[in-house]
């Protein structure tokens, strides 16, 4: 083994530091095989130095490298070298960038630079390899659970891709909801009149594609394992059972149509003439060529829709939220009526039309040029008269009560998605310990976080993410349609798309042991020392994205497939033995512990920032190109997740003289912007009881902070370290100083 | 400058915004070669000019720097910036794809270690800031920009100016005899992901945002926010500097509307709700927003946000479609004139800064397009059969938010792995 050190002069880092003396910290102390110096690191005759010492043979061939230039997001493509683990020391944005030039900055400038190239050579030596486990299995199948028109898209799709699928169906026939109408809201320009569902044809291309399987009247019994090797019991209520095997899963459950019963006030269930949309759709069909009719075989006149009924709503029983396509399914049923017999009264009572795009808004304007009448107005109660009935509602435009008279009324009810339990909040436990669930599970995963997808809110399974829809703490399991998020046809059938494509790359992914988004490709995985463990749990309770399972003794069992690498385990372990080959305990410990810490009477205190990778980092890198000022006293070393940060390198780093700690990671909370979703939460929990230590140390409990930092906090963050200055300078310099 | 290896069973995704980055990294990440090509000289498109997203009020940059870490770190993917489309031929599965290259007069020897900026002097309107501040004639477009090298500004190549840079560099990274480039590109599947620009409010006349200073359109409000912005994320109206706390936002400014967009944006009215938050972050209670609506447009679980500022006694709502503005003579203040419809008052209400919510309008024409696609009456590509193995991703098929797009643009990856699955005969 021969380690490399390449220290690049050039962008002004050979002007402000003296780099003789920089190569001779790297070899005397960093005790690296060698330092060469080149005056264009990142260029081709630069990087190809390096590759050439790692092409060597023998002693000279370089197997780790210490590349000592500018931040590692800079030039990240040049100094990639695959498998071969290199350190990136930052001594142009970490150092020369944040410095001020003069002489009286020269001394503390040039021992953050050394000190940086100390913490390069230590993190290096303690680098390994990554490499995939080898416990890999690919398996070109999908489950799909759910027939309805999600699912049957989500199965041919995956198809045409040239993989296999199976779809789950509870019912006794594919085709769910969207079966049961008439008609759908049109694909195409010029988006002016309802369109056949597609729903039969999708049914017979589903029955004749020899890569899909149907079970109908099945449900699962028992999902197991990990993304490339899911194990499931497929339970029948017709027949005997089946046990498959899968590769990834795709989640289109769909949804139940909300129960109008909790909607006396609109006389449903008092008369049968008050109906849902989806009832309407029955009596459209019922009446097929001919005119609509009411149950009592009155041809319908005069029909008034109820747009969000028990929707957008705070009271008690009614839906918070929107469902997205009522607005153009009363839209579409208005035309029912008016592509009949223009003559038919059909109005729409609304708040809001919600009717977005370029279809919706067409679709909008279509019904207003065949007459359709909406007014702005609140429903207040549906009155049974006789035969007929009576809508009170409050006009909003005229500002006045008012009434109408209609023989049939539809109640534009939202959707409930079928997501099975909610992981989040099943914690009670009956006598013999077992979980209550109340709602019945949909997956039945054996997870330890629980049996199925954790829902974001209102039940639906939703991403918490903006930018990266399918990513939740599942890994290889994507819900698509309205199970996801309210939806209407179209926007399902291409989230189904979307969610067979992460599917398929799950699926391509595992098989080879890279790890999915967002450390795409990464190989390494955890692994711990089985003689260390104490089987305390932490790391299986506090892994957010559920990976580990526990063994029959109790031991942490990874599921690398499921894992996310974001090392929230390893931070979680109160005993260290968890650790990655390229990231643990000791590439981080053997940085900070390799910071020469001046004595007491210098006066330079030593500040370790542990920051995250994603966003704390690039501010700091940020505020760097700005030329933003630093304290000359920190010493930053960039974490995969703030969750990743064991207490035991605090304690390792006031143990040995440095006089705070600060910690950057995202923001936590119901709004959290941790990409590994509860890392940062972790982190914050952990560093609130760092107190204890402090106190028996008898240190001042201000020496350690935590921030919420974000990506965009360019002039804040850096600040943040001139305040844990401050706060040294106030309660003095940490008396653990050799 | 160019080496580009490319095989019918390869993806050209067109647009390197989000939804593009989207679509080429989850193509990529499953193993497929693709090649990105995008307009500007970096990547990030018109989220990278958003201060933050509904309804998280978090970063776009932070998913930025993943996506970005994302493709530095694979190697299936290749991004070419200043890359446009000049020509297809071809069908399904066996396309040629002509793109030209413009100069960036930078090469990849930079460092981004800013010597060259130094040694220019001309300022220009900066694009990345819609033309609110001035950037250099040697710049790096933005913070975040990737590829992390500098552009020199077409306008400066011949002057003293640009000569002086190049003297200024020690890497050789620049050249300043550059030229205009054509690669002619195979791909079995070509995805476009071309985005939006948004509608020019200088259409919608009783507006005035072309005669009033304080009249300003709903992105360029995103960039007095930024922090990297031209105020330095200081809420500080055009005319005067002087810090705007009562603020109008117009609704369907050009949209829903036949003499303008016809269709509905979908993002607008959400946009407009999250900056009334921007607006109470700045000022507190001191900060007022009035919002002027047809429909207010909080789709689905995005309810809960409209809900949120609802109930924000700083904020107001006005059914009313503006009928026109005015500017006060002493204030410069904007006057709104109009009705509100909810019982018909009329108003003439002064505010210190107008925020038009303008809609968007495809950013590339495609009716030209030089083979057969289904494009609609808006110029979105409408998925069809027809169009082969052509496809859009995101806001090149319809308006969408951001969350919307991307789940579009993966659904595009898949179209496209489908096609050079089928190519390869997987």
């Amino acid at each position: 083994m021969k380690i490399g050190g390449y220290l690049c002069t050039g962008c002004g880092i050979g002007d402000r530091l003296d780099t003789k003396s920089l190569e001779s910290v790297a070899v005397r102390e960093g005790r690296i095989g060698f330092c060469k110096t080149h005056d264009f690191l990142c260029s081709q005759a630069g990087v190809d130095m390096i590759k050439a010492d790692m092409a060597a043979e023998g002693d000279d061939k370089v197997t780790k490298a210490v590349i000592m230039a500018c931040s590692r997001r800079a030039k990240t493509e040049s100094f990639n070298f695959g498998a071969v683990p290199t350190a990136r020391v930052n001594l142009r944005e970490g150092v020369i960038w944040i410095r001020p030039e003069g002489s009286e900055h020269d001394e503390t400038t040039q021992e953050m630079a050394a000190d940086y190239i100390r913490m390069g050579c230590a993190e290096v030596k303690a680098m390994q390899q990554a490499d995939a486990s080898g416990e890999q299995g690919k398996n070109n199948h999908i489950m799909v659970v759910g027939g309805g028109i999600t699912g049957m898209t989500a199965a041919l799709e995956a198809s045409k891709a040239g993989y296999y699928a199976s779809i789950i169906e509870k019912s006794d026939r594919l085709g769910g909801v969207m079966g049961q109408l008439k008609q759908r809201q049109p694909e195409h320009s010029p988006f002016q009149n309802p369109q056949d569902t597609g729903v039969a044809a999708l049914i017979a291309a589903v029955e004749a594609d020899d890569k899909i399987t149907v079970y109908l009247n099945s449900t699962i019994a028992k999902t197991a394992g990990a993304p490339g090797r899911f194990e499931v019991d497929i339970a029948s209520t017709v027949g005997a059972g089946t046990h498959a095997e899968f590769g990834a899963i795709v989640q289109a459950t769909g949804f139940t149509p909300y129960d109008a019963n909790n909607l006396p006030e609109f006389s449903y269930g008092k008369s049968p003439n008050v109906v849902t949309q989806l009832e309407l759709e029955a009596l459209a069909r019922a009446a097929g060529d001919g005119p609509i009719k009411r149950a009592d075989g009155k041809v319908v006149e005069n029909v008034v829709f109820v747009q969000c009924a028990g929707q957008r709503s705070t009271k008690e029983g009614h839906l918070s939220y929107c469902s997205g396509h009522c607005c153009a399914t009363s839209i579409k049923q208005a035309m029912y009526f008016k592509d009949s017999n223009p003559d038919i009264e059909t109005t729409v009572l609304f708040d809001d039309i919600r009717t977005p795009g370029v279809g919706g808004e067409n679709f909008y304007r279509s019904a207003q040029d065949k007459f359709v009448t909406f007014r702005k107005g609140k429903v207040s109660t549906v009155d049974v008269k006789g035969n007929e009935l009576q809508v009170n509602f409050k006009d909003l435009i005229l500002d006045e009560d008012a009434q109408m008279g209609a023989d049939l009324v539809v109640l534009a009810t939202g959707m409930l998605p079928n997501s099975g339990t909610d992981i989040d909040t099943m914690k009670d436990k009956d006598a013999n310990g077992e979980v209550k669930v109340s709602v019945e599970s949909i997956l039945n995963l054996n997870y330890r976080q629980g049996p199925d997808m954790p829902q974001l809110v209102n039940g639906f399974t939703d991403s918490h993410f903006i930018c990266f829809p399918y990513e939740t703490r599942r890994t290889g399991i994507y819900s698509a349609g309205p199970v996801r998020r309210p939806m209407d046809a179209a926007q399902a059938q291409t989230d189904a798309m979307g969610a067979v494509m992460k599917a398929i790359q799950a699926i391509e992914n595992s098989a080879i042991g890279r790890a999915a988004h967002p450390r795409s490709g990464d190989l390494s995985f955890p692994s711990f020392r089985k003689e260390g463990c104490t089987q305390c749990k932490r790391c299986t309770v506090e892994c957010p994205f559920g990976a580990i399972d526990e063994d029959e003794k109790g031991y942490p069992k990874y599921n690398e497939a499921r894992c996310r690498r974001c090392g929230t385990c390893m931070g979680a372990c109160p005993v260290q033995v968890i650790s990655f080959k390229n990231y643990s305990i000791e590439t981080v410990g053997a940085q900070l512990k390799a910071v020469d810490v001046p004595d007491e009477f210098q006066e330079k205190p030593r500040i370790l920032v542990l920051a995250c990778e994603n966003d704390a980092y690039p501010a700091l890198d940020m505020a760097a190109m700005k030329r933003n000022e630093s304290s000359a006293f920190i010493r930053v070393i960039p974490v995969r997740c703030l969750g990743s940060t064991n207490t035991i390198w605090i304690k390792d780093a006031l143990g040995s003289g440095y006089d705070g700690v600060v910690m950057m990671g995202c923001k936590k909370g119901a709004d959290y912007q941790c990409h590994f979703v509860k890392g940062s939460e972790m982190a914050h929990v952990r560093m609130a009881k760092i107190g204890d230590t402090l106190s028996t140390m008898n240190l001042e409990a201000d020496r350690v902070a935590v921030h919420e930092v974000a990506i965009t906090d360019i002039d804040r963050a850096p600040k943040l370290l001139d305040e844990m200055v401050e706060v040294i300078n106030r309660v003095g310099l940490s008396p653990f100083k050799f | 400058m160019t080496d580009v290896v490319a095989t019918n069973q390869t993806i050209i995704v067109v647009g390197g915004g989000i939804s593009g980055m989207t679509t080429a990294l989850e193509a990529a990440e499953t193993g497929k070669q693709v090649i990105l090509l995008e307009k500007r000289p970096y990547l990030g498109g018109r989220v990278s000019q958003l201060y933050k997203y509904f309804p998280k009020m978090c970063h776009p940059t932070c998913g930025q720097e993943i996506n970005q870490r994302r493709i530095k770190m694979n190697k299936n993917l290749t991004v070419i910036t200043q890359a446009e489309v000049s020509n297809i031929s071809g069908e399904k599965g066996d396309y040629t794809v002509s793109v030209t290259i413009t100069p960036r007069y930078v090469n990849s020897n930079c460092t981004a270690c800013g010597d060259c900026a130094k040694a220019a002097t001309t300022e220009f309107d900066d694009e990345f800031n819609y033309n609110l501040g001035k950037r250099k004639s040697v710049y790096l477009p933005n913070a975040m920009a990737f590829p992390q090298q500098y552009v020199i500004d077409q306008r400066i190549i011949g002057t003293a100016e640009a000569d002086a840079a190049k003297a200024a560099c020690k890497y050789g990274a620049i050249e300043l005899d550059q030229q205009v480039e054509t690669l002619d590109l195979k791909a079995g599947a070509v995805v476009f992901a071309t985005g939006w620009k948004p509608y020019d409010a200088n259409k919608i006349q009783p507006y005035g945002y072309d005669r009033f200073a304080n009249v300003i359109t709903n992105v360029e409000f995103e960039r007095l926010m930024d922090p990297h912005g031209p105020t330095n994320g200081k809420l500080l109206r055009p005319s005067d500097g002087k810090e705007a706390k009562n603020i109008a936002f117009i609704q369907c400014a050009g949209s829903r509307d036949k003499n303008h967009l016809a269709h509905c944006s979908r993002i607008c009215c959400m946009a407009s709700l999250k900056q009334t938050n921007y607006v109470q972050e700045k000022f507190g209670d001191d900060g007022k927003s009035t919002i002027y609506y047809i429909d207010m447009r909080a789709i689905d679980r995005f309810d809960d946000f409209y809900q949120n500022v609802q109930a924000n006694p700083n904020v107001s709502f006005i059914k009313s479609k503006v009928a026109k503005i005015e500017e006060d003579k002493a204030t410069g203040n904007p006057v709104l004139h109009g009705v509100n419809t909810e019982g018909y008052h009329r108003y003439a209400n002064q505010h210190d800064l107008v925020v038009l919510a303008t809609g968007m309008e495809p950013s590339v024409d495609f009716k030209g397009f030089p083979i057969k696609i289904l494009v609609n009456d808006e110029g979105f590509i409408e998925h069809d059969d027809s169009n082969g193995g052509i496809f859009a991703a995101g806001v090149a098929s319809d308006a969408l938010d951001v969350n919307r797009a991307v789940q579009h643009a993966t659904a595009a990856a898949l179209r496209a792995v489908q096609v050079v699955n089928q190519v390869a005969g997987a």
